[in-house]
């Protein structure tokens, strides 16, 4: 078993040079304001894409397609030429951007990393084994007597994912299993005694690994060359450009409620029946239910309930009234109530957290015990089909709803949910559980002319 | 000798007189710890196992490591100090003697001694950060409360603790002849767990995002009581893992001791859990057999495995063959046994960990090594509680400035065994990786000094 084992002879000496650059450095050209901004959103554009597609469940086959398509549609230049240089610029505007906090940066660093994976596994193999040398990766093939010793068990991993080894030319590199942390996760490797034996088309996650890493690196040094150059020197210029780009796309982050009456724990059981989405209306029934919520739950409900307007003393006493009634006041004082003012932003670190956007409900995962996440995404359709008819959404709704969770349009079903219980449609469709809120309360004021 | 002196914890318990004179009624308070902390605790083990090999006199030993590891104390009233840390054995001990905490946590070691964090920023160069901390997973049996129905939350008896015991094994190997780990230490929590701790260079070295990898290898137990199907094995054959975890493990034990100690067939309720997680026209075809066979009392003390038997034979029988229904034998099988770790805590450096030789504040009982060779063995309720230990050191008579108290007490066994199979190979390994780091950039100096 060779390195080197192609069918497929060349026939000319062209160097294969492939097109997906490593953003190793901002490149040395000069780019027009305008262009600085636009080719911006248009990168950002293909970011939040891919975000979507993510939070949606879909698979790898079609992300990689809807990243192909999403690409195609924004990132052309219409001059040809500019396409790498339009792919440079505005992935290097985009890290100014994305450098300033924590938050943005995990967000930028796993949606740059997914891009790079799916860009990266369209390439022809030769393309890629020119981009793993560019890595430096010092892994070895696997030899053809050691392939022999292990060849039962690759073959076992491989049916395990569906597919089947190649009978000859299988080429596997023999990795150290912590620079596969996602293969090994996902129990798509052969692992023994610390090694990881990689297949030829899994390669991809060693080099997406060592890009994440660097990339992480990367916009730590931005960030600070920002925050004590940059930031000042371009304040007439650049940053205005760089902070409006942030917002505009995220969507507000429901942190500082603003547009209405603060709520006080009086009117929560009230607004709790009429404009929760479901998955606070589920954890808010169970803390009433059981007088208990799990660290998940809590952060959850707790985050959202700040971004609803409840203020830190009366969050405090309606977490107290509740698991006073399992754990007794002075428990309740000792153990939980740090975190609730935590949340808060008044111990510790004092960062102000903000309440989750329906991706981050979507992505967690609700473990024995835990009633957090998305329930069109873990509610048996039993339990889901209940929950929606205790919402009091009609039976012809229920199915469509039903449906869309299936195809694990999970944002899709709450927004039919939504429309059913408001009697008018969501355009803007549901992203953040804050926002279902607002709207609800919206509608129900413009309505009745008072909370609801 | 009254009763009184023996509560309050005199070390001048002098009289090898009758039974009551040595008897110390059950419990936990400060002056039982005081005396634990005084003649049983194995500080100066614990505090050679921190160092990790540092503590010696070779010219690479790190001396400014052990001060960098955090330990937290618990105090009598729930005070709760963290970012303690020592320079020497004497300091800790000393320290845990004076203090006398009802637990004690251990935390990273911090790029910079956790007691001067305060002087580094939090971003920057110099920041305060863990660098190394062990790998380390927790096991409580109340994450299987929906499968256990013999005791419920804090309780434990020798019917459901085999769940731990098959999870130490599942893990244990998966971590030695997957993952390449050789220094593991398995510990009882006290009361209802089980610990380990992960000690490899490799592993203390891991970084979050790779013990997250390691968690989720691991993790397969996926859902609460808002979903039916809570593990999932999709695809025409088990990865070697999961095939070797349920063909070495898994299988014998519910064939053999799950079915039928915790009944998970004898009756509809019962029953009808485990029907859940079947397609609804093979469950309906068992269910209907099951209805009507309630009357007969056949065989009723086998009524599990012959039921089991049936529900095997209609999945995998010629009738109802499709995709879903061949791993469903493995996905009831893996429901109720595969082991259920708490993922956050082995997902984050900085996560502290109540430390191997604590005593349980609830049940008194040690926090002693489990050997993962013969955990079959291991009977919770046989660990030696505080009150135990100190009666039997009163029966053992006086004897000034022994060395090694723990001796002549149950604790001798557990404190012996951490030694053997733990601590000295561990130190040992250390100890050759120091000296060869050291001798390969002995050997890089010298080659880039060499014209």
């Amino acid at each position: 078993m060779q390195v080197v084992g192609y069918h497929r002879k060349s026939s000319s000496n062209d160097v294969v040079v492939s097109t997906l650059p490593l953003y190793r450095s901002a490149p040395p050209l000069e780019v027009r304001l305008e262009d600085f901004e636009l080719f911006a959103m248009d990168r950002l554009r293909v970011l939040k894409g891919i975000s979507d597609g993510l939070s949606r469940g879909k698979k790898p086959e079609e992300m990689e397609k809807l990243v192909m398509d999403l690409w195609k549609a924004s990132m052309r230049h219409p001059q040809a030429t500019e396409d790498v240089n339009k792919d440079n610029i505005s992935h290097f505007v985009l890290r100014l951007v994305y450098c300033r906090t924590e938050e943005l940066r995990k967000w930028f660093l796993s949606m740059e990393t997914a891009l790079f994976r799916y860009r990266f596994h369209v390439e022809s193999s030769q393309a890629q084994r020119a981009l793993m040398s560019e890595f430096n990766l010092p892994y070895k093939a696997v030899s053809n007597a050691e392939f022999e010793s292990v060849e039962d068990k690759l073959r076992q991993v491989a049916r395990s994912m569906g597919q089947t080894l190649p009978i000859a030319d299988a080429i596997f590199y023999k990795v150290p299993f912590e620079e596969v942390p996602e293969l090994v996760a996902g129990h798509r490797v052969f692992i023994h005694k610390g090694h990881a034996y990689v297949a030829m088309n899994q390669v991809v996650s060693l080099v997406v690994t060592q890009f994440r890493s660097h990339l992480s690196k990367a916009l730590i040094l931005t960030n600070r060359k920002w925050t004590f150059t940059i930031r000042e020197q371009e304040k007439d210029r650049l940053t205005p450009i760089v902070e409006a780009l942030c917002t505009s796309y995220l969507g507000p982050d429901y942190s500082q409620p603003k547009d209405f009456a603060e709520i006080s724990i009086k009117d929560i059981d009230q607004i709790a029946k009429t404009s929760f989405p479901l998955c606070m209306r589920h954890l808010f029934e169970k803390v009433r239910e059981d007088h208990h919520l799990k660290h998940g739950g809590r952060m959850q409900l707790g985050l959202f309930l700040k971004g609803v307007g409840l203020k830190v003393d009366d969050a405090l006493a309606f977490w107290k009234a509740e698991f006073a009634q399992k754990v007794g006041a002075e428990r309740f004082d000792k153990e939980y109530a740090y975190n609730i003012r935590h949340n808060y932003g008044r111990e510790g670190k004092r960062t102000d957290y903000t309440p989750y956007s329906c991706q981050k409900v979507i992505l967690s995962t609700p473990g024995v015990g835990d009633h957090h996440g998305c329930p069109y995404r873990h509610f048996s359709e039993e339990n889901l089909r209940a929950a929606l008819a205790r919402m009091g959404v009609g039976s012809r709704i229920v199915e469509d709803v039903i449906d869309k969770a299936r195809n694990r349009h999970y944002q899709l079903a709450c927004t039919l949910t939504f429309e059913a219980g408001h009697g008018s449609s969501c355009d803007a469709g549901v992203n953040h559980p804050n926002q279902y809120f607002i709207e609800s309360q919206k509608i129900l004021q413009s309505k009745n002319g008072s909370v609801a | 000798m009254t009763k009184d002196e023996v509560e309050n914890g005199r070390d001048d318990m002098l009289i090898d007189g009758p039974e009551q004179a040595n008897a110390v009624p059950d419990g936990f308070n400060a002056n039982y710890l005081r005396i634990y902390y005084g003649k049983l605790f194995p500080h100066a083990d614990i505090f050679k196992w921190m160092s990790y090999g540092n503590d010696g006199k070779h010219p690479a030993c790190d001396k400014s490591y052990i001060g960098r590891r955090e330990f937290s104390f618990t105090l009598e009233n729930d005070i709760y100090i963290r970012f303690q840390s020592f320079n020497s054995a004497s300091e800790l001990e000393n320290s845990i003697k004076e203090k006398c905490p009802f637990k004690i946590d251990i935390g990273p070691v911090y790029s910079v001694d956790p007691a001067k964090r305060h002087a580094y920023a939090q971003s920057g160069d110099n920041v305060f950060t863990p660098v190394e901390r062990e790998l380390v997973f927790d096991i409580d049996i109340t994450d299987y409360d929906d499968v256990r129905y013999c005791c419920t939350g804090a309780d434990v008896c020798l019917v459901c603790w085999p769940l731990m015991t098959i999870a130490i094994k599942v893990i244990d190997t998966a971590l030695r002849d997957d993952f390449g780990f050789n220094h593991i230490l398995w510990v009882y929590s006290g009361r209802r767990g089980v610990h380990c701790w992960v000690c490899d260079g490799k592993a203390r070295r891991l970084t979050n995002e790779q013990r997250a990898a390691i968690a989720d290898y691991f993790h397969l137990y996926k859902g609460n009581e808002n979903s039916n199907k809570k593990i999932s094995l999709p695809g025409p054959v088990l990865h070697p893992f999961l095939a070797r975890s349920y063909t070495e493990v898994l299988k014998g034990f519910f064939e053999a001791k799950l079915l039928s100690n915790q009944n998970l067939l004898s009756s509809e309720e019962r029953y009808e859990k485990i029907l859940e997680m079947i397609p609804d026209a093979v469950a309906a075809e068992l269910r209907g057999r099951w209805q009507e066979n309630k009357r007969s009392s056949v065989l009723k003390n086998d009524i599990n495995a012959v039921r089991w038997e049936q529900l095997k034979h209609t999945l995998q029988s010629g009738k109802q063959k499709a995709q879903g229904l061949r791993r469903c034998v493995e996905e009831i099988v893996f429901s109720f046994t595969y082991p259920r770790l708490d993922m956050e805590v082995s997902k984050h450096m900085n996560h502290l960990l109540k430390a191997p030789f604590c005593v349980h504040p609830k049940t008194g009982r040690v926090c002693v090594p489990i050997d993962p060779n013969n955990c079959d063995e291991f009977d919770p309720t046989k660990v030696p509680t505080l009150s135990q230990l100190l009666e039997e050191l009163n029966r053992g008579g006086l004897r000034q400035g022994a060395e090694n108290e723990w001796d002549r007490t149950s604790l001798g066994e557990s404190v012996t065994f951490f030694r053997s199979s733990f601590l000295h190979p561990l130190l040992k390994s250390c100890k050759e990786e120091i000296e060869s780091s050291y001798n390969t950039k002995l050997q890089q100096a010298k080659n880039a000094l060499s014209w």
